[in-house]
């Protein structure tokens, strides 16, 4: 049997004597408390500060509980911070496969637009940013479901939007644990007639599904003759997906 | 034959970038270092120059690396670097003499006065196209050559060389005191009060003018133009390009013909205008100044409006107020409102650049009221970047004698939908960002590119300018005279505030 994992009881530890100090704790004071070297408690505050848990006073002397600690429900990663980290990518791959290329995420059933760039072929687009889109009948919407445990991947009715929109809870299923050993998803006409997509999900720390970046595009141009999409957009679309991830994983 | 690529390195005023661009000008990978801001007094803003060049043998493999290529792989090196910091350094040792005064230090204030004397401001602007104030390198080299003991004689014995960020890093990657170019380009010249507009030369004059000994400055090449082979970081590469970091914005964007320009949203904001070959000289606070030289060809100018302070207040609204975790956390603060509830911020914290030119301005938050809340104010900030581009397309128009019909855009605040639709709305212009926001590095690597004939000519490039995005003006024409006269009269309430002693 495996055993428990020193540094999050010492973490764990940590996060409870902040909870008790309106006033915040320094490294001194918390090594003391717990019998630690000082490298070993600043490591801990470090990659607490890095999640989001913790922050530090103006001096930086001292460090407390974050709001956001109280709401861990809630999403960590604000959209629009999203949206910068991952605009050099997502214009890349819009260059690259000359498609239209979203950002999305899931709030409250939904697949929120949170990013667009147009078709790189200079046609008259709309941004459609804030918009949302069926999670169960997109790519984007299928990548970050696949993932997802907060139950909206259970929706109560998959409402069919063409002949081809997946509507059987078992069939999303299947599908989503198909996606989840793929590490990408795809659709074709299931959303749009003629129109097919390409997802992959956005991992930030710890690996947490922070939303998924995908492509759009005309059925022909996505798909082969036999609809299955085309290996050398997948490759872009999770690079793409990976890129993102390792900004965010990198330097939050 | 394997893949080949062009690296850039834009040297900003918080971080160093390597970014490399394929051959249809796509990016494909990015390594970024921020260095530290100094401020050892109020209105002091420093860099510490041997950072910023570690950084950079840092992030250039770092990006290599990123894609599994191999130097090999890197056909040249272009490079643009925030302007007018400047750094004096020691010819022999290779060390930084101090740190690099920052663009926006201002304390020079009472030597540009002195200077601009009974003649006013406009003094040199006939022979460099330039207003005195602090934001330019001439008055901080007076000022580092008189406050540093000895430093003068030891300036004139040749001993001590002089840079903005470019010329530093050139000099650097070339071997530094072993046989380090000591070069600079046009466009940073240009921002030096110190090289004579129509000649592209340093001139006399404004030497004298500024008691600055003509054996510390660098050579003035063309932007794009093999400089030399770099033999640090990435030995054996082609430097290929050097522009300051505005200029090379308006090369990415593809702003090849006159009456073409772009805003870079950053730090702070840059409006240019191509002007072609033409030296247009403002009536109406913009600056003249040059956009690029390619080879022997005859420069381009532009027209310059520079906001000072348009991504940094969003910086100060996050470090120096706390009010939130990340930049672009500003958006959502700010849509917790519908509107800015009546509050403008007028962040004239280096005094107000474009058009206003007043050293002596400090900056105002206006319409406080207790029904003020931080989302209203986060509006504020965002709003301040808007009216900002307004002031300067006005008088841009008023120069050209043509008015706007869209704005070209680039650069990290352009990652913001809420500015991006007010700056529509504001302005009633369509606004357009391309498919590569990081133009900077953009345009110094299609310096770079072009220069070892990685794309053979300007044509070319601008194929690959895409739009990525755009928003349409929707504001209802009565309440954008409104808004506009209230912020006129914010403005009016930071004038004077530094008073002469
Ligand atoms: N989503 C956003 N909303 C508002 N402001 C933003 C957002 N993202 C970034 N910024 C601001 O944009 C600036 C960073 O943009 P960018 O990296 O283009 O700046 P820069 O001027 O090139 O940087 P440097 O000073 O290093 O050259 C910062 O000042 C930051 O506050
Ligand atoms: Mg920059």
């Amino acid at each position: 049997m495996p055993g428990t994992v020193q540094s999050i009881e010492r973490a764990a530890a940590v996060l409870r004597l902040l909870a008790a100090a309106p006033d915040g704790l320094g490294v001194a004071d918390l090594g003391n408390a717990l019998g630690l070297a000082k490298t070993t408690v600043h490591g801990i505050l470090r990659t607490l500060h890095q999640v989001g848990f913790v922050e530090q006073d103006h001096s930086g002397a001292h460090y407390h509980l974050s709001d956001a600690f109280g709401r861990l429900g809630e999403t960590y990663l604000d959209s629009n911070e999203l949206r910068s980290r991952a605009i050099n990518w997502a214009d890349s791959l819009a260059s690259r496969s000359g498609e239209v290329v979203r950002v999305g995420r899931l709030v409250e059933g939904k697949l929120v637009v949170v990013h667009h760039v147009f078709r790189p072929d200079d046609s008259d687009q709309d941004l459609d940013v804030g918009t949302t889109l069926p999670p169960h009948a997109c790519a984007l919407g299928k990548a970050v479901l696949a993932f997802d445990t907060s139950g909206a991947a259970r929706p109560a009715k998959l409402e069919a939007y063409t002949t081809r929109t997946i509507v059987d809870p078992a069939r999303l299923a299947d599908e989503l644990a198909a996606v989840r050993t793929k590490g990408w998803a795809g659709e074709c006409e299931e959303y749009i007639v003629e129109m097919a997509s390409i997802a992959a999900p956005i991992r930030g720390l710890g690996g947490l599904v922070v939303g998924a970046v995908g492509m759009t595009g005309r059925i022909e141009r996505i798909c082969d003759s036999r609809l299955r999409h085309r290996p050398d957009l997948i490759s872009m679309v999770r690079a793409t997906a990976e890129a993102i991830g390792r900004d965010l994983r990198e330097d939050s | 034959m394997a893949e080949q690529y062009v690296a850039a390195v834009d040297q900003g005023t918080n971080s160093s970038r390597c970014i490399l661009f394929d051959r249809r000008g796509r990016l494909v990978s990015v390594a970024q270092r921020e260095h530290r801001q100094l401020f050892p007094r109020p209105g002091w803003v420093e860099h510490d120059a041997t950072e910023i060049w570690r950084n950079v043998t840092r992030v250039v493999p770092a990006a290599v690396r990123q894609i599994g290529a191999e130097p090999s792989q890197i056909v040249a090196i272009g490079i643009a670097n925030q302007r007018e910091t400047s750094l004096l350094w020691d010819r022999w040792t290779g060390q930084p003499i101090g740190h690099a005064v920052v663009w926006q230090d201002t304390r020079t204030d009472r030597l540009v006065s002195e200077l601009a004397g009974d003649q006013g401001p406009d003094r040199f602007a006939d022979l460099c196209g330039l207003p005195l104030t602090t934001y330019f390198s001439a008055p901080r080299i007076r000022w580092m050559l008189d406050h540093t003991t000895g430093l003068r004689q030891r300036a004139e014995r040749g001993e001590v060389l002089f840079g903005t960020m470019e010329s530093w890093l050139i000099w650097n990657f070339t071997g530094g005191v072993n046989g380090g170019l000591h070069v600079t380009d046009v466009t940073n010249a240009s921002r030096t009060m110190l090289m004579n507009i129509e000649t592209l030369q340093w001139d006399d004059t404004l030497l004298e003018a500024f008691d600055v000994p003509r054996v510390i400055l660098p050579e003035i090449r063309p932007s794009s133009g093999v400089f030399g082979l770099a033999t640090e970081v990435l030995p054996g590469v082609r430097i290929g390009a050097a522009l300051g970091d505005q200029q090379a914005a308006l090369f990415g964007q593809t702003c090849f013909s006159a009456g073409e320009a772009k805003c870079t949203y950053g730090t702070g904001s840059f409006l240019l205008l191509h002007t072609g070959q033409e030296i247009v000289r403002s009536k109406h606070g913009m600056l003249t100044t040059v956009a690029y030289q390619i080879g022997t060809e005859p420069a381009s100018y532009a027209l310059e409006g520079s906001m000072a302070v348009t991504g940094s207040l969003v910086q100060w609204f996050r470090d120096g107020l706390g009010l939130i975790h990340t930049a672009a956390e500003i958006e959502t603060l700010a849509r917790t409102v519908e509107d800015n509830g009546g509050a403008y911020i007028v962040p004239a914290f280096s005094g107000l650049f474009a058009p206003h030119w007043r050293s002596e301005a400090r900056g105002v938050i206006a319409g406080l009221t207790g029904y003020i809340t931080k989302g209203h104010l986060a509006r504020a900030v965002l709003e301040a970047t808007g009216f900002q581009t307004l002031e300067v397309v006005d008088a841009m128009n008023a120069d050209s004698g043509i008015a706007l019909t869209a704005l070209k855009v680039d650069g990290g605040m352009t990652a913001n939908n809420l500015l991006m639709q007010f700056l529509a709305d504001l302005l009633d212009v369509r606004v357009v960002r391309p498919m590569v926001t990081e133009t900077v590095s953009l345009g110094a690597a299609y310096g770079a590119g072009l220069a070892v004939g990685y794309w053979p000519d300007l044509e070319g490039l601008r194929s690959n300018w895409h739009r990525a995005g755009q928003w349409l003006p929707h504001m209802d024409p009565a309440r954008r005279a409104t808004e506009y006269e209230n912020w006129k009269a914010a403005v009016q309430r930071t004038f004077n505030w530094i008073r002469p002693e």
